[in-house]
C-alpha cells in the first residue's frame, strides 16, 4: 500500500512540483485503522484521492484494536507517531477523557454540507465526544443460517433466546455490552427502561439470569471475524457481529446466511487526532480530516463496505457497490426497512458501568 | 647497623607499593570485562529490569488523586466516612477550586476514569461536573463584572491588583507552592519566569483570591504561552473574590484594603452585598446529586494516599472497605478462580507434554543420526509455523462441524446430533497448547538423552535387569534433568499464555493473562493489570524456588 501511495506521490510531484504541499504541513502521515476490508474502503475512498490531490505519503497502520492502549503508551513515552486514528466512539470518549486526543470544533475544522448546512448540524447527534469526528454508522446485529432454522426464520431479537424454536448454538460477543440490553429486552423490560433497569444490581442480575437460559448454547466471540466463520462452518445457527461482516458473508461469499435486523445496536466509528502533535503534523491531520469527512467522501466509502455514512447529507449520495454492482442503500443499517427497531449504543452509560458490569459478566462466564 | 631492612611495603619497579599496583591491574581487568558485557547488561536493564520495576511500581502507585485534588484530599481527611453524612462546606469549597483548575487542564476526566474503577459512576460525575464549573456563583461573577462600569473586566487591572503594584515585595512563597501544585497536576515543568509574582499584601488579605489568580497566571503563562496581564482571569478568581468578601470579616477586609484597584474592588464588594454567599455544596448537589453520595466521597478518601494496596486487593477478589480490606461481592469474584485455573491447566499441559514428548525424545536420541534429523524436522516444523495458524488449525480440527467430529460421525462412533464438544472449553485449550509447547519439552529432553551412554543400559541388562528395571532404575534417572528443564520451560510459558486460550478457550479455558490483556488494552486499568502481573511473577518465582528445593536447579540441563 505504501508503495502505491509513493507512486502517487511521485506522479503528483512531477505534475505540480511547485505547489506540491503547503509549507506548513507535514508531507508524510500515519493513518491508523482496523485493517481488512474496512481499511481498504477508507484507502479507496479517502487516502488515495487525498494522496493524489496533495502528494502526501500516507502510511497505513492497522492497530485500531489496541489504539487506546498504544496511544497512552506513546503519550507516556512522549513520542506519538500516529497522525489520524480510526476508533469507535466509546474509545474516542476514553481518549478524550484521558487527554490523549485533541478537541476538534466541527464548524471550524470540518467541511459544511454542499447545501451550506454547517458540519455540526450535518453530523447532528452523532457528535458524541468533543474529540471525535464520526465517519460511519455500523451496527451490531444478528445473522442466521437460512438452512438451519426451519421454515419460519427468526424475525425478532428474542428468537435468539428461544432454544425450542431454534435449537443449536448461538455466537455472542464475550462482553456485556449489547448482550445485557438484548437479554433485558427479551425478559419483558420495555426498550426505554433498559438502561434504568441495568443501572441496578437487580437489573444486572436479571439480565445475567436471562443469558443463563442460553449460556450452554453460546459460543462467545472476541474478534469480529469469528461469527462469520462460525456461520459459514455451520457451527452456530445464529450469531451477532458487525453488519458489514455479515454483508460480506451473504453478498460476497454467497453463504446461506440472512440478516436479522431487529434490535440492532448502532455504533459509530470515526477519526480522532492524537493530542500533542507538532504544528505541521496537526495541520496535515486536520487537512486530511477536512477532506475525508466531507459529504461526497463519506458517501464514497459506502461503495466498498455496507456501513452508513455519518453525515445526513451523504445518505442520498450512496450508490452501488464498486465491484458487485448492487445497490448499497438496502444493506445500510440506517435503511428505513432495516431500522424499524434499533438501539443506539449508550456511551455515557457504558463509560460508567463498563468496568463494574464487565467484572460481573466475566465472573458469571467463569462460573 | 642501619641496614636497609625493608620495613615499609614492598615496592614495584616504578616505586609504587606493589599492593596498589596489583590492585590497579586487577581493577583494569575488571573494567575491561565489564565493558565487554556492558551492551548485554544495558540491554537487559532497559528491556527487562526497568519494565518490570515500572510494573511493580504501577501496581501500588496512586498519585493521581492527590495530584489532581490536592486541596480536597487535605480537607477531606477530617471527614468521618462512617458518619453517613456527606462532608461539610469546606470540602466542597476545596473541591471547586481543585476541579476548576483540573477542568482547565483537562485532568479531571483522567481522575474520573481512575476512580470509576473503584466506584461506578464517578467517571461521568467528573466529566459532566467539569463542564459545569461556570455554574458556581454565576450571579456573583456577573455582579463583579458589572460593578464600576465593567472596570473589573479589564485583564490589566486585575494584573495590577494581584501584583500589588510596583512597590509590593511579592509573595514568592505562594508562587512556589502553586508552581509545584500545577506541576503535579499536569505533569509539565512549571519552572521559569511567568511574568507574575502575587503581591504580598493582597495574598495576606485575600489568600484564596491570590491562590486562584496565581493558578490562573501559571496556567496561561506556561500551558498557553500567553502574557498574564493580557488575559481575562478565570471565573474561579471572581468566585474567590466573592467568597472572601462575603465571608465573615470580609467586609472589614475590603474596607481596609488600600492597594491598587481599591475603588473598583470596593464597588464590586458593594454590588455583592445583596447576594447570598456562594454555597459550593449546594451548587455541586444541583449539578449532580451524586455529589451528596457518601460512597463517592468514601472512595475519594480511601484512594487519597499516593500509594495504595487497592490494586493488589482487587487482584485477589478483595476491596478496600471502610474499615480495611474486605471480600468483594461474590458475583464479582473472578481473579482467584483464574489464578487457580491458570496453575491447574499449566500443570496439566506440562504433564501431557512430558507424556507425549518423552517417547519422541527417546526415539530421536536412539535412532541413527540421519533418520533422527529427519524426525527432528518434523518436530520443529510446527515450531516454525505461526502461532495463530496452528491455533486456528485446531479450531478447524476440533469444532463440532470439524474434521475429527466429521470422521467420528462417518465411522458411526458418534451420532450426528451428538457431536463432541472439543473446543471453546478447557479441553480445547489443553490440546492446542500441548501441541504448541511440545517442542519446548522435546528439545531439552532430546539433548539430555543424547548424552546418556547406551552402554549403561546394556550393562544393567547383562547384570540381569529386566527391560523395565533397566529403564526405570538406570535410564530414567539420568533423563530427569531433561524433564526438569522442559517442564520449567513449558510451565512458565503456559502460565503467561494468552492468544491460544483467547481463541480456543471459550469461557472455561481462559487464563489470567487474558484478563491482564483486557485491563491493558480495553479497560486501561494498568494498575490492576500490573498488580495481577506482579502476583503472577511472584507465583512463578515461588514455584521456581520450590522446584529448586525439591529437585535442585543444578539438576536442570538444556543439553
Amino acid at each position: 500500500m505504501k508503495l502505491r501511495n509513493l507512486t502517487a506521490l511521485a506522479a503528483t510531484t512531477a505534475l505540480c512540483a511547485p505547489m506540491a504541499f503547503a509549507a506548513d504541513m507535514a508531507d508524510e502521515m500515519t493513518i491508523v485503522s482496523w485493517g481488512g476490508a474496512y481499511s481498504n474502503s477508507q484507502i479507496k475512498a479517502y487516502s488515495e484521492p487525498y494522496a493524489e490531490k496533495t502528494g502526501v505519503t500516507i502510511i497505513n497502520d492497522e492497530s485500531s484494536a489496541e489504539a487506546v492502549a498504544k496511544l497512552r503508551a506513546m503519550n507516556e513515552a512522549g513520542n506519538v507517531t500516529w497522525d489520524v486514528v480510526d476508533v469507535v466512539a466509546a474509545d474516542a470518549m476514553r481518549l478524550c477523557d484521558e487527554g490523549l486526543a485533541m478537541e476538534i470544533d466541527p464548524d471550524e475544522h470540518l467541511a459544511p454540507a454542499p447545501d451550506g448546512t454547517s458540519a455540526e448540524d450535518d453530523f447532528g447527534d452523532l457528535l458524541v465526544s468533543d474529540c471525535f469526528i464520526p465517519q460511519i454508522v455500523y451496527s451490531t446485529t444478528f445473522g442466521y443460517r437460512t438452512d438451519l432454522v426451519g421454515d419460519t426464520p427468526p424475525s425478532k431479537i428474542c428468537d435468539v433466546f428461544d432454544l425450542e424454536a431454534y435449537p443449536g448454538k448461538r455466537a455472542l460477543e464475550k462482553r456485556p455490552i449489547n448482550n445485557m440490553e438484548w437479554a433485558l429486552l427479551c425478559d419483558g423490560v420495555a426498550k426505554e427502561d433498559v438502561y434504568d433497569v441495568l443501572e441496578t444490581e437487580e437489573g444486572q442480575e436479571q439480565a445475567l439470569a436471562k443469558l443463563d437460559t442460553i449460556k450452554d448454547s453460546v459460543i462467545w466471540w472476541s474478534a469480529g471475524a469469528d461469527t462469520p466463520q462460525l456461520l459459514a462452518d455451520g457451527e452456530v445457527v445464529m450469531g451477532s457481529t458487525y453488519n458489514g461482516r455479515l454483508f460480506s458473508v451473504i453478498e460476497e461469499q454467497d453463504q446461506p446466511v440472512a440478516m436479522l435486523w431487529d434490535a440492532q445496536v448502532f455504533d459509530l466509528d470515526g477519526w480522532i487526532i492524537p493530542a500533542g502533535l507538532s504544528d505541521e503534523r496537526k495541520a496535515r491531520a486536520l487537512d486530511y480530516i477536512y477532506f475525508a469527512t466531507d459529504t461526497q467522501r463519506l458517501a464514497d466509502q459506502a461503495k466498498y463496505i455496507s456501513y452508513g455514512p455519518a453525515r445526513a447529507s451523504s445518505a442520498p449520495l450512496v450508490g452501488q457497490h464498486a465491484e458487485l454492482g448492487i445497490d448499497m442503500a438496502p444493506h445500510m443499517p440506517t435503511d428505513p426497512e432495516n431500522s424499524k427497531n434499533t438501539f443506539l449504543y449508550n456511551y455515557e452509560f457504558w463509560a460508567d458501568y463498563r468496568d463494574d458490569i464487565d467484572a460481573k459478566f466475566q465472573a458469571w462466564l467463569a462460573k | 647497623m642501619s641496614d636497609t631492612t625493608q620495613s615499609g611495603p614492598v615496592l614495584s619497579a616504578d616505586g609504587t607499593p606493589l599492593k596498589r599496583s596489583l590492585a590497579r591491574a586487577l581493577r583494569m581487568q575488571k573494567v575491561r570485562a565489564l565493558m565487554l558485557i556492558a551492551p548485554l547488561l544495558i540491554f537487559i536493564l532497559l528491556t527487562f529490569i526497568l519494565p518490570i520495576a515500572d510494573m511493580l511500581f504501577r501496581s501500588v502507585e496512586n498519585r493521581i488523586v492527590a495530584d489532581t485534588l490536592s486541596e480536597t484530599v487535605v480537607t477531606l481527611e477530617e471527614w468521618d466516612a462512617m458518619s453517613g453524612d456527606a462532608p461539610g462546606e469546606a470540602v466542597y469549597e476545596s473541591l471547586y477550586y481543585d476541579l476548576f483548575v483540573a477542568a482547565e487542564a483537562k485532568e479531571h476526566t483522567k481522575l474520573g476514569t481512575r476512580l470509576n474503577y473503584e466506584q461506578t459512576g464517578i467517571s461521568s460525575l467528573f466529566r459532566s461536573s467539569g463542564r459545569k464549573m461556570d455554574d458556581f456563583g454565576e450571579d456573583h461573577v456577573e455582579a463583579i463584572e458589572d460593578a464600576s462600569d465593567g472596570a473589573l473586566k479589564d485583564a490589566a487591572l486585575w494584573y495590577e491588583i494581584m501584583t500589588g503594584g510596583s512597590s509590593d515585595a511579592g509573595n514568592t512563597e505562594l508562587l512556589k507552592a502553586q508552581r509545584s501544585k500545577m506541576a503535579q497536576l499536569t505533569g509539565e515543568g512549571f519552572g521559569g519566569d511567568i511574568g507574575f509574582v502575587p503581591g504580598a499584601d493582597i495574598s495576606e488579605t485575600f489568600p484564596r483570591l491570590a491562590r486562584a489568580y496565581t493558578d490562573f497566571a501559571l496556567f496561561v503563562a506556561v500551558m498557553d504561552g500567553d502574557v498574564v496581564a493580557e488575559e481575562d482571569p478565570w471565573e474561579s478568581v471572581f468566585v474567590a473574590f466573592a467568597q472572601e468578601v462575603q465571608a465573615p470579616g470580609g467586609a472589614e477586609k475590603i474596607a481596609g484594603y488600600t492597594g491598587p484597584g481599591a475603588a473598583e474592588l470596593q464597588a464590586a464588594a458593594a454590588a455583592l452585598a445583596d447576594l447570598e454567599p456562594i454555597s459550593f455544596k449546594q451548587t455541586f448537589v444541583d449539578i449532580d446529586e451524586d455529589w451528596e453520595d457518601v460512597g463517592n466521597w468514601r472512595t475519594i478518601q480511601t484512594y487519597s494516599p499516593k500509594y495504595t494496596s487497592g490494586y493488589f486487593l482487587n487482584s485477589i477478589d478483595m476491596q478496600k472497605g471502610v474499615d480495611g480490606a474486605e471480600a468483594r461481592p461474590e458475583n464479582q469474584q473472578i481473579y482467584i478462580t483464574l489464578f487457580k485455573r491458570t496453575m491447574f491447566m499449566s500443570l496439566v499441559i506440562t504433564g501431557s507434554c512430558i507424556l507425549l514428548g518423552y517417547p519422541v525424545a527417546w526415539i530421536l536420541a536412539n535412532l541413527p543420526t540421519r533418520t533422527a534429523n529427519l524426525l527432528m524436522i518434523l518436530v520443529l516444523l510446527p515450531f516454525w509455523t505461526s502461532l495463530l495458524v496452528r491455533t486456528s488449525a485446531w479450531k478447524v480440527m476440533l469444532q463440532q462441524q470439524g474434521v475429527i467430529n466429521d470422521v467420528l460421525v462417518w465411522l458411526g462412533l458418534v451420532a450426528d446430533d451428538a457431536r463432541l464438544v472439543m473446543i471453546n472449553n478447557q479441553f480445547g485449550t489443553i490440546v492446542a497448547m500441548t501441541h504448541i509447547l511440545l517442542p519446548f519439552m522435546i528439545l531439552p529432553m532430546y539433548s539430555v538423552m543424547q548424552t546418556i551412554n547406551p552402554t549403561y543400559l546394556r550393562a544393567a541388562k547383562s547384570l540381569g535387569a529386566t527391560n523395565w528395571t533397566a529403564f526405570w532404575r538406570v535410564y530414567f534417572p539420568q533423563s530427569v534433568p531433561g524433564i526438569g528443564a522442559g517442564s520449567i520451560l513449558v510451565f512458565i510459558l503456559s502460565i503467561g499464555y494468552y492468544i491460544t486460550p483467547e481463541i480456543v478457550g471459550g469461557t472455561k479455558g481462559v487464563f489470567i493473562s487474558n484478563r491482564i490483556a483486557y485491563h491493558i488494552s480495553s479497560s486501561l486499568n494498568w494498575g490492576l493489570a500490573a498488580a495481577l502481573g506482579t502476583i503472577l511473577l511472584a507465583v512463578v518465582l515461588l514455584l521456581y524456588w520450590a522446584y529448586d528445593k525439591i529437585v535442585g536447579i543444578d539438576n536442570v540441563k538444556l543439553g
